[in-house]
């Protein structure tokens, strides 16, 4: 069973998780095997727990899920030596607005994601592992079961997989549409059978995690690199971007441009060759006016400040964020108060309700916007609105608050002009 | 209250999964799949799985007003879910939801008269390099015209 | 010796244990955290983000109620920045909340107001449309208005961590989260209102109380709940002679804030139309017509003259409601004013065999407050949910905070097996066997509380503290006794010692010439004897008892007296009185007035007066007065000495937690929740 690919690769593209997308039956054990499947696994068994740790450092993979942590200083965490089961939880709960690889990665090549997890297992002794998918992705949960149960038939998960004495179980676990399961504490309530509602930290879940044990929590893609990473040396991943942001991600483009898609690149590649170049360009030769870098939460960017290398510190440095790769580009057609409503609907939606300040603020953000789109604008809603966020910034229990309030400061200040335009736009209306 | 052999045997197997004493974990995946065939989640169904996974009925009633999947009522047979949210909405999806909304003659998390199509406006649901997205059921499909939904809802009534 | 760190607050130089929460430091030293959703006891929430402070040296506001206090940390409490984020988010609270303070019952002790007033804005910027459900009403007892709800699953947490019941929860998410009954509309739970008590808003509300007044209009006076024995102060708000509510917000009590339903709602059969308000004696028709008191008194006093005088045979019972000072001037009234040793009331503990078993070993008697300290407490015989509910709640606190290990034997499934390391199940009658079977676990325990009901008796008594004894462990005990001063009826000596008659054998006697019963119902279920007896009744209701009487005299309820009772544990505590019901007199009025009209010298019957002489003849009741005055619990030393054997039975009347003997007859709130399920040995 071969798949369409949902987008045409780019020759631009550096393949390195997504080598085998496309390629005939890429989903299946055998293609894998056929294309290096497993052999990171087969040499990380002949090294120690804390090589394979130190190979991740080597690397300088960073969490694909958003918050970008240093993935083998997650895995030092973990106490190897605690009497406790240890967990592998990954989280396949991809729900950040413009984000769409791990269902690439699951999709095409799960067995690579196996790989890294039954690597993980080894190098922090856990032998259960537990995939979070959401809801929505119910196909995948059918694939993905499928996936492991072929896995097992083959030796490759379940007891002493191929012959080395190491166990590991792994499950399937469904959501069932909650975008704060997402953030992984909240994501462990949700496995415990509970609301998701985030935990306090700490205890971090490398120590508490999971029923109570020490837990491990990383990205689907996040594991679908550890395989290279092992197989062909931290160093030479980490070459591939640039210091301290190792290796390549997948990018996922959406809104104007030319050829939307999911493509992987290094970190570190200008983004404007990425628009260009990759994706496509602009249609209708439009003018680019602002980009949403990595999801929803991310502060946008104006057009002329996207002159920029694509890694963690890069868009720190401007005050925005590479996220989860979900990279949202808009023409000068877009209307910012049609997005910042549209993004406040869906934190006012997702919101938890946990603590005060998101619960109330993301829903009285939404009001406020809706009523200035539905021509209901004052003046001083603009400066109510960035006031507002800024009371819920770094004040809420978890960093929902913080996702929902940095986009919206981010498109009143730089982009002011669309709200007064609107204001001038209502008095006319009242004039005539 | 049982359930079809092929989901009783999921479930089975689902409360062998998680460590042991921790069968609350199987709650929301239990809840999914039991809506998915029950069509609702009744007080009948949070009762039934309160008690296979040895909690309180509220503990249950709990999670099922949390997760935006989960439906006290039942939806239509097909449930149509068109995304709007920030990819979709700058490639059409607002309108391909108020299409769909026109065409069925229903709104947000209503279900057309004959009881066979729900619609709801959904938020990001992974689809955005593919936008505007609609999923139906479980079934993703990208790239979605006002005419490609025209013609996947007129599927649905055939279907039926 | 704990470790000691030094932080500045507010520029203050403070020490502080290392690892104590912020909030409590700060509180400890005079500097107010605010918060909503922090409260002492219950978990950690961190959701209100109300007690945000600023800490040097870190990047953001701190969360107060989680951030454990270390050394060298620099706090400000009431910065600028801090006091913008609060009234940022009491802005953001209000967006939602119905500001219907006029009509609230909550207003005037509403935290939200009092936290807007301190730190809030003084105008609103929200005018938007607000998010609105209309009110629910989960039980008799419980109201909930969602609109008016913070979410600081105060309540949530006080259901599941404090009662152990776990009936409320949270659904739905975001703006439109609520909290929600366990019956999906409804409450089926203890109706404890420890919910409503601890909510710091008015979203729960109490049903016999909402919009019936403004707090600032009630007189809030402290007393002890006159249902069961655990002797839980309450504190009843009071307008106009009226009991409008009864609550322990002042946590002065040996309860804290813990008060059941009885404690918190049960004082309505006060004003309960039936109420006795005159002295009626039976006429020549055989009907009950209205006397005034003085013709009571006398028509008394010429009887239990007459009959003393020609040598004939009293009994008296007395109650397990009154007052000490009640019990010891009736016991004095009958020993040395009618000269008779037939006295006794309903016994429903082996209290004689218990203070003989323990061979004056006063250090062996458990007060309430051993529940909630002890490394272990061991259950035999009860289900102290239903029957002793304070006593439940220390253990489980005890359990919460403390990790204790609690075991549990007993003939059916209680509340404690949640919490216990070890629940054995036993034929009733066989509890010692499942006693035995925990043996070595209990030997390995630090110290012990032995709590057991009436299914152990004589024998199983001096057993059971001999195992005790053989533990090689600090092992305390609580022997169970009903009601609000059970055991000071057995202390002040209610007892048919030195061949008295007991309650049994008095009713069974053919040759009884007065029964004199005092706030007790033993005809409920029995036929008097003798047929030419003259009975009189001090009651506050015609009872069964009352029923059979020749004169009935009205009584006082312990809401309208004062004096002392002690409770199940042995600790004294003062009754104050509340209101006053027209036509009734307190019993020990009564008892002093016919012994005026008999010219008896019994001494002064003011209660302060008996209570004096109490706590110089009855022993282990010279109790401190500077703490019984103050509201304290002091505990008694009652042992001394052998205690020979009783006559009679002794039998809890198993009350539950929605009944308490003829009193909760006369509750119209126990009878509205008592559909719950409150059956013994359920949960």
């Amino acid at each position: 069973m071969s798949k369409k690919l949902y987008n045409e690769p780019s020759p631009l593209e550096t393949r390195i998780l997504s080598k085998r997308f496309g390629l005939e039956n890429s989903e299946l054990l055998a293609t894998y095997v056929a294309h290096d499947g497993f052999k990171a696994f087969r040499k990380a068994r002949e090294m120690k727990p804390e090589e394979i740790i130190e190979e991740v450092k080597t690397s300088a993979l960073r969490g694909r899920g958003g918050a970008g942590f240093p993935t083998g200083l997650k895995w030092s965490f973990v106490p190897r030596s605690s009497p406790k089961p240890k967990y592998i939880v990954i989280n396949a709960d991809e729900s950040e607005p413009g984000t769409c690889k791990d269902r690439l990665l699951m999709e095409y090549d799960p067995h690579q994601m196996i790989e890294g997890i039954l690597i993980a297992g080894l190098a922090l002794d856990a032998h259960k592992g537990y995939l979070y998918i959401r809801g929505e992705y119910r196909y995948l949960i059918d694939h993905m079961d499928r996936a492991i149960a072929e896995a097992y038939a083959q030796g490759y998960l379940g007891k002493n997989i191929l012959g080395t004495g190491f166990d590991f179980d792994l499950y399937t676990h469904s959501g069932a549409g909650a975008y704060e399961c997402g953030e992984e504490t909240a994501l462990l309530d949700s496995l415990e059978g509970k609301r998701g509602i985030p935990r306090m930290k700490p205890p971090f879940p490398a120590v508490a995690g999971a029923w109570a044990s020490p837990t491990l929590l990383n990205n689907v893609e996040t594991f679908s690199a550890i395989p290279a990473i092992i197989r062909d040396g931290g160093a030479a991943f980490a070459a591939l971007g640039t210091p301290k942001n190792g290796g390549t991600r997948l990018l996922c483009v959406s809104g104007h441009v030319n050829k939307p898609g999911v493509y992987e690149v290094p970190l570190g590649y200008p983004m404007m060759k990425f628009i260009q170049d990759i994706a496509g360009g602009i249609p209708g030769g439009k003018k680019l006016k602002a980009v949403i870098p990595g999801g929803s939460s991310c502060p946008i960017l104006k057009a002329d400040e996207c002159d920029i290398p694509m890694d963690y510190d890069s868009l720190a440095k401007i005050g925005s964020m590479l996220g989860s790769g979900g990279m949202v580009v808009m023409d000068e057609t877009t209307d910012m108060v049609k997005v910042a409503l549209r993004i406040m609907r869906f934190y006012a939606h997702e919101s938890c309700g946990w603590c005060i300040p998101c619960r109330e603020g993301t829903t009285w953000l939404k009001k406020i916007l809706q009523r200035f789109d539905d021509g209901g604008g004052r003046a001083e809603d603009v400066g109510l609105l960035g006031e507002l966020s800024k009371n819920m910034l770094g004040r809420t229990f978890c960093a929902l608050g913080d996702a929902a309030a940095m986009p919206t400061i981010s498109i009143v200040e730089k982009f002011a002009e669309d709200f007064e335009k609107r204001l001038a736009k209502d008095r006319q209306m009242v004039a005539v | 209250m049982t359930f079809s052999p092929q989901l009783e045997e999921r479930f089975a197997r689902m409360l062998t999964a998680y460590p042991e004493g921790r069968k609350r974990s199987a709650v929301v995946p239990m809840l999914i799949y039991a809506q998915d065939e029950v069509g609702a989640v009744t007080p009948e169904l949070i009762d039934e799985v309160a008690r296979r996974c040895e909690v309180t009925p509220l503990q249950v009633d709990e999670v099922v007003g949390y997760y935006s999947m989960l439906h006290r009522k039942p939806l239509g047979k097909y449930h149509v879910q068109v995304c709007t949210n920030i990819s979709c909405l700058l490639v059409g999806g607002m309108e391909l939801y108020e299409h769909a909304s026109k065409k069925l003659g229903i709104g947000h998390k209503q279900v057309t008269a004959d009881g066979q199509i729900s619609l709801e406006e959904v938020e990001c649901m992974g689809a955005c390099s593919w936008a505007p997205a609609v999923e139906i059921n479980y079934d993703f499909h990208h790239h979605v015209t006002p005419e490609k939904l025209d013609q996947l809802i007129d599927g649905l009534r055939k279907a039926q | 010796m704990p470790d000691i760190v030094n932080l500045t607050i507010n520029g203050q130089a403070i020490q502080a244990e290392k690892g104590t929460l912020l909030i409590e430091v700060a509180r400890q030293n005079g500097i107010e955290i605010p918060a909503f959703c922090y409260y002492e006891g219950l978990t950690l929430q961190a959701a209100c983000r109300m007690c945000l402070v600023e800490v040097e040296k870190t990047p953001k506001l701190q969360v107060g109620c989680t951030l454990p206090v270390a050394d060298g940390m620099v706090v400000h409490t009431e910065s600028e920045i801090v006091r913008k984020a609060r009234k940022g988010t009491l802005e953001f609270l209000l967006t939602n909340h119905p500001l219907d303070c006029p009509v609230c019952d909550k207003g005037g002790e509403c935290e939200l107001q009092d936290m807007v007033f301190r730190y809030g804005a003084g105008e609103s910027r929200f005018t938007e449309r607000k998010q609105h459900v209309d009110e629910q009403q989960w039980s008799p007892v419980v109201y909930f208005d969602a609109p008016r709800c913070i979410l600081c699953y105060r309540c949530v947490r006080v259901c599941n961590e404090g009662m152990g019941v776990g009936a409320l929860g949270v659904s739905n998410r975001g703006v439109i989260s609520e909290i929600v009954p366990n019956r999906h509309d409804y409450l089926e739970c203890d109706e404890c209102g420890a919910c409503i008590d601890i909510c710091p808003v008015g979203a729960l509300t109490s049903g016999s109380y909402r919009y019936q007044t403004r707090p600032w209009e009630m007189e809030h006076v402290g007393t002890i709940c006159t249902h069961c024995g655990d002797g839980c102060r309450t504190t009843l708000g009071v307008r106009d002679d009226k009991i409008m509510r009864g609550n322990n917000r002042d946590s002065s009590g040996i309860n804290g804030e813990f008060l059941c339903v009885k404690g918190r709602y049960a004082f309505d059969f006060v004003e309960h139309p039936e109420r006795l308000q005159s002295p009626m004696l039976r006429n020549a028709q055989g009907e009950f017509e209205p006397i005034s008191w003085s013709k009571a008194f006398t028509t008394i006093a010429e009887t239990f003259t007459a009959v003393k005088a020609r040598g004939g045979k009293f009994g008296v019972i007395g109650s397990n409601h009154t007052t000490n000072e009640e019990n010891y001037f009736l016991q004095k009234f009958a020993r040395q004013g009618l000269g008779t040793k037939n006295i006794d009331h309903h016994r429903t503990g082996d209290l004689a065999t218990f203070f003989d078993a323990l061979s004056g070993k006063n250090a062996a008697l458990a007060t309430a407050g051993d529940l909630y300290t002890a490394k272990a407490v061991l259950v035999v015989g009860a289900d102290l949910a239903q029957q002793h509910p304070f006593l439940s709640y220390q253990a489980r606190a005890n359990f919460r905070h403390h990790n204790a290990h609690i075991y549990a034997v007993t003939s059916g499934p209680v509340r404690e097996d949640n919490q216990a390391v070890a629940s054995v199940r036993v034929e009733a009658g066989g509890e010692l066997v499942g006693v035995e079977s925990l043996r070595d676990k209990l030997k390995a325990e630090g110290d012990l509380v032995i709590v057991f009901g009436d299914s152990i008796q004589g024998d199983g008594v001096r057993k059971l503290v001999a195992f005790g004894d053989s533990l090689g462990i600090p092992v305390k005990y609580v022997c169970l006794v009903d009601y609000s001063n059970s055991r000071g009826a057995f202390d002040m000596g209610l007892i048919p010692r030195d061949g008295g008659m007991s309650v049994e054998q008095m009713l069974a006697a053919k040759d009884l010439d007065v029964l004199w019963v005092v706030g007790a119902n033993p005809l409920k279920n029995a036929a008097l004897g003798s047929s030419h007896a003259f009975v009189v009744v001090q009651d506050l209701f015609m009872t069964e008892t009352a029923k059979r009487a020749d004169l009935v005299l009205p009584a006082a309820s312990a809401y309208e007296k004062n004096g002392t009772v002690t409770n199940v544990c042995g600790e004294v505590q003062k009754l104050k009185q509340a209101v006053k019901v027209m036509g009734t007199k307190t019993d020990l009025e009564i008892m002093g007035s016919i012994a005026k009209e008999m010219k008896l010298n019994l001494g002064i019957w003011l209660p302060d007066k008996v209570f004096a002489e109490i706590r110089k003849t009855v022993h282990g009741y010279d109790v401190p007065l500077p703490v019984v005055d103050t509201g304290g619990a002091a505990p008694t030393m009652p042992l001394n000495g052998r205690v020979p054997a009783l006559p009679g039975a002794i039998q809890s009347a198993g009350d539950t937690l929605f009944t308490s003997g003829s009193m909760s007859r006369y509750s119209k709130i126990l009878n509205a929740v008592i559909e719950s399920p409150g059956g013994l040995y359920r949960r």
